[in-house]
């Protein structure tokens, strides 16, 4: 059992007009095989947490403590997060042209577990989670997200998801711009990866559909840079229903 | 990739002067100096007094650090046999013959006082000679060039219906002036890669003059990655109809290094296909290259294809790429024709994308510069110069890593 735990977060980004603050003191704790769903309006900070967790150097973390096991991952580099098991989905995955997605993924695994993978069963991994996804093998050959549709950038993100088995992994919109087919075989893929894993999950959405096949235990209300409410899945529907005007009112 | 406008130079102009050539007045004694219309009406000399000296304000030499290439432009060369080796393959040989050969200036002549300077001083020329209907790939390696001044002048001729692959391999010290005419006979298929991986301190300065025959191909590409100054023009004549010309260029410069190539393809015949992809990365200070890409559709040129691009990729601060692409067109009956240009710094959400999949920094700039100079590298299809490539870049960029920790 592994815990993921942030502590009283505050961020910062540098802008043209100075520092601006995102996050004003998030606290959120999630342990293995728990999926977390955080929900708001646009602009909250969500994608800032996403990332002040995967450790980009564009957010400066001000004050507060993110810890995995007890380890400080704010110590870490963005590689060796991702090597002590942290995963984050973009909401925008990076074209990186020239590299194929087999090279990429290949490099990827090494760099995670610390040595190559037996070569037979990797091949066989690999074509086994795309085939899942539905992805058709030629992506394999293809440059690392360049020219993959929206869908197709996100399925590539739960391919790498399902090979590098991580122990946590932060979901940022992977539901946005799937039609109901590839929301489906999406979903499907991180209810394996959690199944083989223990995979404990935080998922950032705005809409329920996706929580239909990825079921939260918690949902998160995020607004104006900290958690505004707690709940469990009802919550969810509440937000649909509601809005999130009543929050917006209350952070004003 | 994202590509944002750096330190890129763009420049379309299309007609030029001659006085910005320097060029002398000449034989028709009026002393007067004429406006040069097009690309193909550059002057051409093999003699080079017939070029003024360079100071470095000429179009072709305003881009090169010229105070370093005296001895090159002005001074005496040794223009004795220079020392090689080559792999064997059947149906390619070599000799040395005289300059009034025939075959010696039918590929080209000098549009530049240092590329004159070396056609007069050699004392010989190396013919490499590709029989036909042979199917062969042969590597040349010069590693003992040396630290004198010297001229080299190279023919290769490939026979009509020839299939061939020719490597130069360059290492060593150089203080090199070099022509190399290439000569593809009617549907011959050849492919001359020059690789300079040379000391730190060499000096490369190289015309490549191309002659397309009839329905043949050729694909030249020039990788350069060590040395002081280098400096290679090479130019495709596409005389007859129906030839296709590949020009590739693969440049990693580094500190205090400049790399420079002006390109130049004539679509001189009807129905002629030229591609020019010329991709480099810079890194570190004072890291300087020149791509200058000029492509002449002539009146003959009808149904001509033609596309020329060149990407530079900006490691680090203290580097400028210029880039220049020239279009000229004389016939309204085309096929096609375009070009781009674009320096673009290092996208640091590709290092952050690969960091956050477990890649460490310095692996991660290795996979980026190499996927970046890939579409080059795969096209040369010779493996095992691409493993070679791919080693070179890496120790390029372990240097470059040492180098910024310290
Ligand atoms: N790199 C940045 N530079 C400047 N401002 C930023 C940067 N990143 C985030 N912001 C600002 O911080 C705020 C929060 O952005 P964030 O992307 O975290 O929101 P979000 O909740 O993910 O929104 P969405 O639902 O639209 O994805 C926004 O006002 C955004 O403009
Ligand atoms: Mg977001």
């Amino acid at each position: 059992m592994s815990t993921l735990k942030i502590t009283d977060l505050h961020v910062s980004v540098e802008t043209e007009q100075g520092t601006t603050q995102i996050l004003r003191g998030v606290d959120l704790t999630i342990n293995s095989g728990e999926t977390h769903a955080i929900m708001g309006p646009n602009g909250s900070g969500k994608s800032t947490l996403a990332y002040t967790i995967a450790g980009h150097p564009k957010y400066k973390v001000e004050s507060g403590s993110i810890t995995l096991d007890g380890a400080d991952v704010l110590a870490m580099t963005v590689d060796e997060r991702a090597r002590a098991g942290l995963f984050l989905a973009m909401q925008y995955p990076v074209e990186i042209p020239g590299v194929t997605v087999t090279n990429f993924l290949r490099t990827a695994k090494t760099a995670i577990d610390g040595e190559a993978p037996a070569i037979r069963n990797w091949i066989k991994d690999v074509r086994v989670a795309m085939e899942s996804l539905r992805m058709d093998k030629t992506f394999a050959e293809r440059n690392v997200n360049e020219g993959f549709s929206g869908g197709e950038k996100k399925r590539h993100e739960i391919l790498q998801l399902e090979l590098l088995k991580p122990r946590f992994a932060v979901l940022d919109e992977t539901d946005s711009g799937l039609d109901v087919d590839a929301l489906k075989i999406v979903s499907e893929g991180v209810n394996r990866a959690k199944e083989a894993t223990g995979l404990g999950i935080l998922l950032i959405t705005h809409y329920t559909r996706i929580l239909r096949y990825i079921k939260p235990d918690f949902v998160h209300v995020f607004v104006n840079g900290r958690v505004a409410e707690e709940g469990g899945p009802e919550l969810a529907d509440r937000l649909e229903n509601e809005g999130y005007d009543r929050f917006l009112e209350l952070a004003v | 990739m994202s590509l944002a406008p750096d330190t890129t130079t763009t420049d379309t102009t299309t007609t030029t002067i001659a006085e910005q050539l320097g060029i002398k007045a000449h034989s028709d004694g009026t002393g007067r100096v004429a406006p040069v219309q097009t690309r193909s009406a550059r002057f051409k000399s093999t003699n080079p007094e017939d070029f003024e000296a360079v100071n470095g304000r000429e179009l072709d030499w305003k881009l090169s650090p010229v105070a370093k290439l005296t001895a090159f432009t002005a001074g005496e060369l040794d223009g004795s046999r220079f020392p090689y080796s080559a792999t064997e393959s059947a149906g390619v040989s070599f000799s040395w013959i005289p300059v009034t050969d025939p075959r010696v200036g039918s590929a080209g002549i000098p549009e530049d006082r240092a590329s004159a300077n070396a056609w007069t001083a050699a004392t010989e020329v190396l013919l490499v000679s590709i029989g036909a209907e042979d199917v062969s790939e042969i590597t040349i390696t010069r590693d003992a060039t040396g630290q004198t001044p010297r001229a080299a002048h190279i023919v290769i001729e490939a026979a009509p219906f020839s299939k061939s692959t020719i490597i130069i391999r360059n290492t060593g010290d150089a203080q090199l002036v070099e022509n190399l005419e290439i000569l593809v006979g009617e549907s011959a298929n050849l492919s001359v890669i020059s690789v300079q991986q040379w000391n730190d301190d060499a000096i490369h300065l190289g015309s490549h003059f191309a002659r397309i025959g009839r329905d043949a191909s050729l694909k030249h590409a020039l990788v350069s990655l060590g040395g002081d100054v280098i400096r290679i023009n090479p130019s495709a004549h596409l005389a007859e109809a129906g030839g296709s010309v590949d020009l590739l260029g693969l440049y990693f410069a580094d500190a205090g290094q400049h790399i420079e190539q002006q390109v130049y393809v004539f679509h001189d015949a009807p129905q002629t296909k030229s591609r020019v992809t010329y991709k480099g990365a810079l890194q570190g200070k004072g890291a300087r290259t020149v791509w200058v890409g000029d492509v002449l559709i002539g009146a003959k040129g009808t149904g001509t294809d033609s596309y020329e691009q060149n990407r530079n990729l900006v490691l680090s601060e203290g580097t400028r790429a210029d880039s220049i692409p020239n279009l000229e067109i004389e016939t309204g009956d085309i096929a096609g024709a375009g070009h781009a240009s674009a320096t673009g710094r290092f996208d640091d959400e590709q290092l952050f994308y690969l960091q956050a999949r477990g890649i460490n920094e310095e692996e991660a700039r290795k996979l980026v510069v190499r996927g970046f100079l890939n579409e080059i590298v795969q096209q040369l299809h010779v493996p095992s110069l691409e493993e070679d490539i791919h080693a070179a870049l890496d120790i390029e960029l372990e240097n470059v890593h040492i180098a910024s920790v310290n």
